[in-house]
C-alpha cells in the first residue's frame, strides 16, 4: 500500500512524514524545502506501508513541475493524506476540495494546530469531519502531537468522487469555513510586528544587514573556539601515536609518505605534511568541521525561523536584475555550506534560463564552508583586508555575471509571485536533527574525498606528473595569476576537495596578494567533483559546457586583474 | 475610488474589485486566495520596482510589481 502525503506548500509535511517513517528529512519554514519525492515505510497493523512525502502543490492543475509530479502520484497512490495547515483553512480546502474530486480515500490532517489559538482562529474539527465527510485529524507535527491519532485513523480514508466546478468549489468553501471557522480579536505579538518591521526597506534592510553581520561573526566565533578549545587539543594528544609511527615507518620510505607526509624541519606539521594520517585528518575535522558546525547551526535557525522568504522579498529587484527571482537567495545561501545541496536547490525556481543562472553563479562565486574555513585559515590572518578583499572580489563577481548572463541568454525573469510564512521559533530538536543530518553527510560524504586527494597528491608527487603538469600550465599560472607554477597541484586537488586544495596553498610561502588571488581562482575556476556530479544531473550536458566555459573564462580573467591590481 | 495594488499607500487596507487579466492569473493568485472580494493590507512596497508585499488574512504574500499593477483595488477608510 502507498501512502501519499500531500498538501499545499510549508504546511508540514515533511514534519509529519519524519514522525511516520522515522526517517529524517529536511524541515525548514519556507515553501519548497522538499524538492523532489521522499519515500519511507511505516508499520500499520503488522504490515509495511509506503509513506511518499510529496513536494507541495496549491492546486490539482498541472500547471507547474511540482503540480505535474502530485498529479502523477495520485495514480500510484492508495490513500492520501491531506496535510492541511489550520491557520490558513480556507485557501488550504481548494486542493482539499480538488482531492475529494479523485477517486481515492482522503483523510485530512489540520496541522499548527497549536498556533490557531494564538491567532485567534476557532475551528470546529468535528463538524469539518461531518461537512467533508472524511476524517479529520489536528496535529502539531513537530511535536508528534496526534500523529497516533493519525494513524489509528488511516483506516477511516474514505473516497468520495464529487464533482465541481471551480466556482462552485470557492462557494463550498465559503460555507465550509462560515460553519466551521470563528476568528476572534488577536492581539498583535512580537513576531508579527517584526515581520512587518522585516520587509519593510527602512528597517529590513538594516535588519539584513545586521543578520549577516551576525551570522558571519557567529560563524567564526564558534568556529575559532571549537578549534582552540576542542580539536587542537585533541590533535595534540593524537600527536605522539603519529609520531610514533614515523619513527617505526621511517622519513623517505614511500609507506611513510602516503601515510604521514613530509616532514616540516622533522617534524609533523597537520597541514602541510600531506599524509593520509596527518593532514587527511586534521584537515577535515580540525579546520572545516568546526565552522561546517557552526555554519549549520546557524543556517538551521535562519531556515526555521522563517526569515528567509523575506531576504528574498528584500533583495528580489536587486535578484531580478541578474535574471534571477529573490528566491534564488536560498540555493546561495545554502551553497555557502555546500555546493551540493545547493545546486539541488535551484530547484524552487521555476525556468529552465532561472535555475542555469542560479546554478552557475553558485558554482563559480559561492564558496562552501569547507573551502571558506581553510581560507580563514590562510587569509584570517590578515584580517579584513585579506579576507575583506576575497569576499567582496566574488561578491562584485557576483553581480557582474548575473548582470551579463542577464543581458546575453534570451528570455525574461517571470514575476515573482510567493508566499511568506509567518515568523515561528525553532523547535531545538528539529534544529539538532537537521544539524546533525548535516554534519553526518559531510562525515560520509566529503572525508573519502579529502582522504582521496591526499592519496592523489602523493601518487602524482611519486610519479612526477605534477612536475610535468606544472611545466605545461605555467604560462597561466605564472603568465597570468603571478603564482608559483607549483601552486598547480592545489589546481588539481581543487577539482576533488577545495578545503585541501586552499590547504596545499601554505607551503608556497606566497604573499597577501597571491593568496587572494590564488583563493578567488581556486574557488571559480571548476567545482569540486561532487558539485560538477549533481550538475550535471541538474542542468544536462550541454548547459553544464555552457557553465564550464563561463567558469574557466571568468578564472582567466578575474585571476589575471586581481594579479594585476595587488 | 479605485486604485491598482501598485499604487495603493503602504499599510492601507482595501478590497480587491477586480482582476486586469485572465483566467491563468486569477488561478495563480486564487492559489493564495487572493481572490476578488477579499480585503488585503500593503505591508510595504520593495525599492528598485520591486515587488509589493501584502497580507491577506493569515498569509503573507509576495507579489512581482507588474502583477501588482494588475490587480485593482477598492481602499477602505482608514480606522
Amino acid at each position: 500500500m502507498k501512502i501519499l502525503l500531500m498538501g499545499n506548500p510549508n504546511v508540514g509535511k515533511s514534519a509529519i512524514f519524519s514522525r511516520l517513517t522515522g526517517v529524517n528529512v529536511m524541515v525548514s519554514n519556507y515553501p519548497g524545502t522538499t524538492i523532489e519525492l521522499k519515500k519511507g515505510k511505516m508499520k500499520l497493523d503488522d504490515r509495511l506501508v509506503e509513506i511518499i512525502d510529496v513536494p507541495g502543490t496549491y492546486t490539482l492543475e498541472p500547471t507547474s513541475k511540482a503540480e505535474e509530479v502530485a498529479v502523477r502520484m495520485l495514480e500510484v497512490g492508495d490513500v492520501v493524506v491531506n496535510v492541511v495547515d489550520a491557520t490558513n483553512l480556507e485557501r488550504n480546502l481548494y486542493l482539499t476540495l480538488q482531492l475529494l474530486e479523485q477517486d481515492i480515500p482522503v483523510i485530512v490532517v489540520l496541522n499548527f494546530w497549536d498556533e490557531i489559538r494564538h491567532l485567534g482562529i476557532q475551528i470546529d474539527a468535528k463538524k469539518l469531519e461531518a461537512h467533508l465527510n472524511v476524517p479529520v485529524v489536528p496535529t502539531v507535527a513537530v511535536t508528534a502531537e496526534g500523529i497516533k491519532k493519525l494513524v489509528s485513523r488511516l483506516p477511516e480514508a474514505r473516497a468520495h468522487a464529487n464533482k465541481y466546478s471551480e466556482e462552485a468549489r470557492w462557494s463550498e468553501i465559503g460555507k465550509i469555513i462560515r460553519e466551521v471557522q470563528k476568528l476572534t480579536f488577536k492581539k498583535h505579538t512580537f513576531l508579527e510586528k517584526l515581520e512587518d518591521l522585516s520587509v519593510k526597506p527602512l528597517t529590513g534592510i538594516p535588519i539584513t544587514l545586521s543578520i549577516l553581520a551576525l551570522v558571519f561573526w557567529l560563524v567564526r566565533f564558534f568556529g575559532e573556539n571549537l578549534i582552540a578549545y576542542l580539536f587542537d587539543p585533541l590533535f595534540e594528544l593524537y600527536l605522539p601515536a603519529v609520531t610514533g609511527l614515523s619513527n617505526v615507518l621511517g622519513e623517505g620510505s614511500i609507506i611513510h609518505d602516503v601515510l604521514v607526509g613530509t616532514l616540516i624541519e622533522g617534524k609533523i606539521d597537520f597541514v602541510q605534511s600531506m599524509g593520509l594520517l596527518t593532514t587527511g585528518l586534521y584537515v577535515p575535522f580540525a579546520m572545516v568541521l568546526p565552522y561546517v558546525f557552526a555554519f549549520y547551526l546557524v543556517l538551521g535557525v535562519l531556515e526555521d525561523s522563517g526569515y528567509l522568504p523575506r531576504l528574498a522579498t528584500l533583495v528580489d529587484a536587486v535578484l531580478h536584475k541578474l535574471g534571477m527571482h529573490g528566491l534564488a537567495i536560498i540555493p546561495m545561501l545554502l551553497g555557502l555550506g555546500c555546493n551540493v545541496p545547493g545546486a539541488l536547490s535551484t530547484r524552487i525556481l521555476e525556468t529552465k534560463r532561472q535555475r542555469f543562472i542560479a546554478a552557475t553563479l553558485m558554482a563559480i562565486v559561492v564558496p562552501c564552508m569547507a573551502q571558506t574555513s581553510m581560507v580563514f585559515a590562510l587569509l584570517g590572518p590578515y584580517g579584513i583586508k585579506g579576507l575583506g578583499t576575497y569576499f567582496v572580489t566574488l561578491f562584485i563577481v557576483w553581480l557582474a555575471l548575473g548582470f551579463l548572463l542577464n543581458k546575453v541568454l534570451k528570455g525574461e525573469t517571470p514575476e515573482t509571485f510567493m508566499e511568506i510564512p509567518p515568523y515561528r521559533i525553532p523547535y531545538f530538536g528539529s534544529l539538532a536533527k537537521k544539524l546533525w543530518m548535516r554534519i553526518r553527510s559531510f562525515l560520509t560524504e566529503a572525508i573519502p574525498f579529502v582522504l582521496l586527494g591526499v592519496l592523489i597528491v602523493n601518487i602524482l608527487y611519486v610519479l612526477g606528473i605534477i612536475d610535468w603538469i606544472s611545466e605545461a600550465a605555467a604560462p597561466v599560472i605564472v603568465g597570468i595569476w603571478g603564482l608559483p607554477k607549483e601552486a598547480v597541484a592545489s589546481l588539481i586537488v581543487g577539482f576533488l576537495r577545495k578545503d585541501v586544495a586552499v590547504g596545499m596553498l601554505l607551503p608556497l610561502g606566497l604573499d597577501m596578494g597571491q593568496l587572494i588571488v590564488a583563493s578567488v581562482v581556486l574557488t571559480m575556476y571548476f567545482p569540486c567533483v561532487a558539485t560538477f556530479v549533481v550538475l550535471f544531473k541538474e542542468l544536462g550536458a550541454m548547459d553544464l559546457i555552457k557553465s564550464t566555459a563561463i567558469m574557466i573564462v571568468s578564472a582567466l580573467l578575474v585571476g589575471g586583474i586581481l594579479n594585476a591590481l595587488l | 475610488m479605485e486604485v491598482s495594488l501598485f499604487d495603493l499607500q503602504t499599510g492601507q487596507k482595501a478590497i480587491i474589485s477586480r482582476l486586469k487579466e485572465g483566467e491563468m492569473f486569477r488561478k495563480k493568485l486564487a492559489s493564495l486566495n487572493i481572490r476578488v472580494g477579499k480585503t488585503i493590507r500593503k505591508i510595504t512596497a520593495e525599492p528598485l520596482r520591486g515587488p509589493v508585499v501584502i497580507e491577506i488574512e493569515n498569509t503573507e504574500a509576495t507579489i512581482g510589481m507588474n502583477m501588482a499593477k494588475k490587480i485593482v483595488v477598492e481602499p477602505l477608510e482608514a480606522e
